[in-house]
């Protein structure tokens, strides 16, 4: 109980703060355009209007619940002019979800191989490390395009861009993970005279559970953002970062605001299912949850 | 000492590779001739049909190959030798489809299978290396392994001629690199210099205040720590269009882009800093009489290190991204995120291909600086100690 009150404190901070800035940033614009039509206001009447403005520079709270329980609820999924939210949603998740998987294989593949290899280690490790220093989200579009080029189109290069970001924790958590073995239990499993694969499936990789776990919601939460920035260049056809891209384009800035809160909630909605999954495979394997 | 080391039979590839044809037999002034623009490698002028061995280069190279695999393999010496003996052969070995090329020669399935086992004893030499260099081998191998990366890529990008809308080789990126130093000079100093530092600072800093400030009065970071949590999980480059909105085209919309990308990691980064000093150093500070700023300077901070520059070092990445991301919805005529956007719409790859090294190059000198000035301001945390 005693958690719920600062963070309602701070919640209710921030959405006063958010009418607060929604009517400094708007008033200007009707202030301008009422003193031009000669029209007479009272502040009342300027804030009604800064908060339910059309097109406004910041959209209030209530009018984004409004756009997203419209694009929502009043198109059907499969609409000719994709006018539903969920659709892009859908679209931007398969690609997210695919390129996490990629991710996912080639991270533990990498991850089990630097463990077991030291050649492997000592040439590859300091790539894996400066291959996440160079802006990929910038090159994303350009990935999507060339792989277009190729006769790649889909899911498949937005895929790619998700699994490139997501790889790199998964790879690191788990490599940190399978090191962390209990070195009394190391031995232990030694006199036992366990072979490597038993020692690697009933130790190590128990051991790093927890750690591949949280690198995995790193990684889910990443592979979204790479997903979002991947549909930027496809020029505004689906998924949520096209939605961005047209909303910005016509400057509708709500339609800009219920994209950015639909891709929140997915990235909620993805992280939490990695912890549901962390709970029920830790659990059956009898750790702590 | 002298036991040998078991290498992979994969390298005798290399020997297999001989019986199989190693270049097609190609007319003079065949397609091979030009098709890197400034790397033309062009074929003698002779109209007579010849074979890869009609030139005493490739077999000459062949030889040296076979020889020095053969010494470095039977030199009763230890493993140091024989990396050395390697040396030639692998020079030697990475040489021939170069020459191959340059003579006119289309590269047949014999030096395809040929580099695979060259390949296979590129990664033996970084085996022995990685065993028995002492103080280098940090840098050395993972250096050699990206030069043989490097080659690779050339290699095939010129082998089977792939165009060079698709993937220029790297001689082709690095003649644009030098050649329009000017242009991407001034997209660096737009992107970097002006969006991305102020905004990093003056992300970094707030982080930074707020932190002290939340941790100060514990009642805002319990109402805090949540939110940062949730947004760290949040796509925060989708407000980008947001800011370009807001404050214009040129680089205050970048800045403030980069401003809110690394406000969070550095919040949440610090408010566990400031709690990882000890309880017993906490109460040695209290029986010296030292009040709360005194404890925060001398003990709390130095002990929050290792976590704000983690934060830095996450955040110098992040800065990069946001700003180039940012400059796609709008941006002046100049700047790294506008030059990748125009130019992969006019299809010149070259010039794309040098601003991402051009990004590359800031982001790993800005996490490797990070680094060595991490290095030298914590030396005495323990994660530096030698076990």
């Amino acid at each position: 109980m005693n958690r719920a009150v600062p963070i309602a404190a701070v919640a209710v901070f921030f959405l006063v703060l958010w009418y607060a800035g929604a009517v400094a940033l708007n008033a200007p614009e009707i202030i301008d355009l009422w003193t031009r039509n000669g029209t007479p206001w009272t502040t009342s009447d300027l804030v009604q209007a800064a908060w339910n403005m059309d097109r406004a520079v910041l959209p209030t709270p209530h009018q984004i619940v409004a756009d997203l329980y419209h694009t929502i609820f009043d198109y059907p999924i499969i609409d000719v002019r994709n006018r539903n939210l969920l659709y892009h949603v859908g679209i931007t998740a398969s690609s997210t979800v695919v390129g996490f998987a990629i991710g996912l294989v080639v991270g533990v593949a990498l991850a089990v191989g630097i463990v077991h290899m030291r050649t492997l280690e000592s040439s590859i490790m300091p790539w894996v490390i400066m291959s996440q220093t160079i802006p990929i989200l910038a090159i994303a579009p350009m990935v999507v395009v060339i792989l277009g080029n190729m006769g790649f189109t889909g899911v498949f290069p937005k895929a790619m861009i998700s699994a490139y970001l997501s790889f790199f924790p998964i790879t690191i958590g788990l490599v940190k993970g399978l090191r962390s073995a209990d070195p009394l239990a190391l031995d232990l499993m030694r006199t036992y005279s366990a072979t490597p694969a038993q020692l690697f499936w009933r130790l190590r990789l128990p051991t790093a559970m927890p750690f591949l776990f949280t690198s995995l919601k790193v990684a889910v939460a990443i592979s979204l953002v790479g997903a979002i920035v991947a549909e930027l260049p496809t020029g505004g056809v689906a998924g949520l970062g096209a939605r961005l891209l047209t909303g910005s384009y016509y400057g509708q800035t709500v339609q800009i605001w219920s994209a950015l809160v639909a891709a929140a909630v997915l990235s909620l909605i993805l992280v939490g299912g990695v912890g549901l999954a962390q709970r029920i495979v830790v659990g059956r394997s009898g750790g702590p949850a | 000492m002298s036991e040998r080391h078991k290498m992979t039979p994969l390298v005798l590839l290399m020997l297999v590779a001989l019986p199989l044809p190693l270049g097609a037999i190609v007319t003079a002034g065949a397609s091979s001739s030009e098709d890197q623009g400034e790397l033309t490698l062009s074929a003698d002028s002779t109209s007579t049909p010849f074979y890869w061995w009609s030139k005493w280069h490739a077999p000459a190279l062949l030889a040296v190959v076979i020889v020095c695999f053969y010494l470095a393999r039977n030199t009763p010496r230890g493993a140091r030798v024989e990396a050395r003996w390697l040396v030639p052969t692998l020079l030697a070995g990475a040489a021939l489809p170069f020459v191959l090329l340059a003579e006119g020669v289309e590269l047949g399935a014999g030096v395809w299978v040929f580099l695979l086992g060259l390949v296979a004893l590129f990664w033996h030499e970084l085996d022995l290396l990685g065993r028995y260099q002492g103080r280098g081998r940090h840098l050395l191998v993972p250096g050699l392994f990206g030069l043989g990366i490097v080659y690779l890529w050339q290699v095939v990008v010129q082998g089977f001629e792939v165009p060079e809308v698709l993937l220029p080789p790297p001689t082709g990126i690095a003649f644009v690199f030098v050649h329009q130093l000017g242009v991407l000079w001034d997209d660096f100093a737009q992107t970097v210099l002006k969006s991305v530092i102020r905004g990093y600072i003056m992300g970094c800093a707030s982080g930074l205040a707020v932190a002290i400030m939340a941790d100060r009065i514990p009642f805002l970071a319990r109402g805090m720590l949540p939110f940062g949590n949730l947004v760290s999980a949040l796509p925060i480059v989708g407000i980008a269009p947001i800011m370009v909105m807001w404050f214009g085209f040129d680089w205050q919309s970048k800045a403030a882009v980069v401003v809110v990308m690394t406000f969070f990691p550095m919040l949440i980064n610090t408010l566990a800093g400031l709690q990882a000093s000890e309880r017993i150093q906490l109460d040695l500070m209290r029986s010296y009489g030292a009040g709360y700023w005194r404890t925060l300077v001398m003990l709390r901070l130095p002990n929050a290190l290792p976590f704000i520059f983690n934060a830095l070092k996450i955040n110098s990445t992040l800065s990069l991204i946001g700003a180039i991301v940012a400059e796609f919805f709008g941006t002046p005529i100049v700047g790294m995120g506008f030059r990748i956007s125009t130019e992969v719409a006019r299809m010149d790859l070259g010039v794309v291909w040098a601003t991402i090294v051009v990004a590359a190059l800031t982001g790993s000198l800005a996490y490797g600086g990070l680094a060595l000035i991490e290095r030298s301001v914590t030396a005495w945390h323990p994660s530096y100690r030698r076990r």
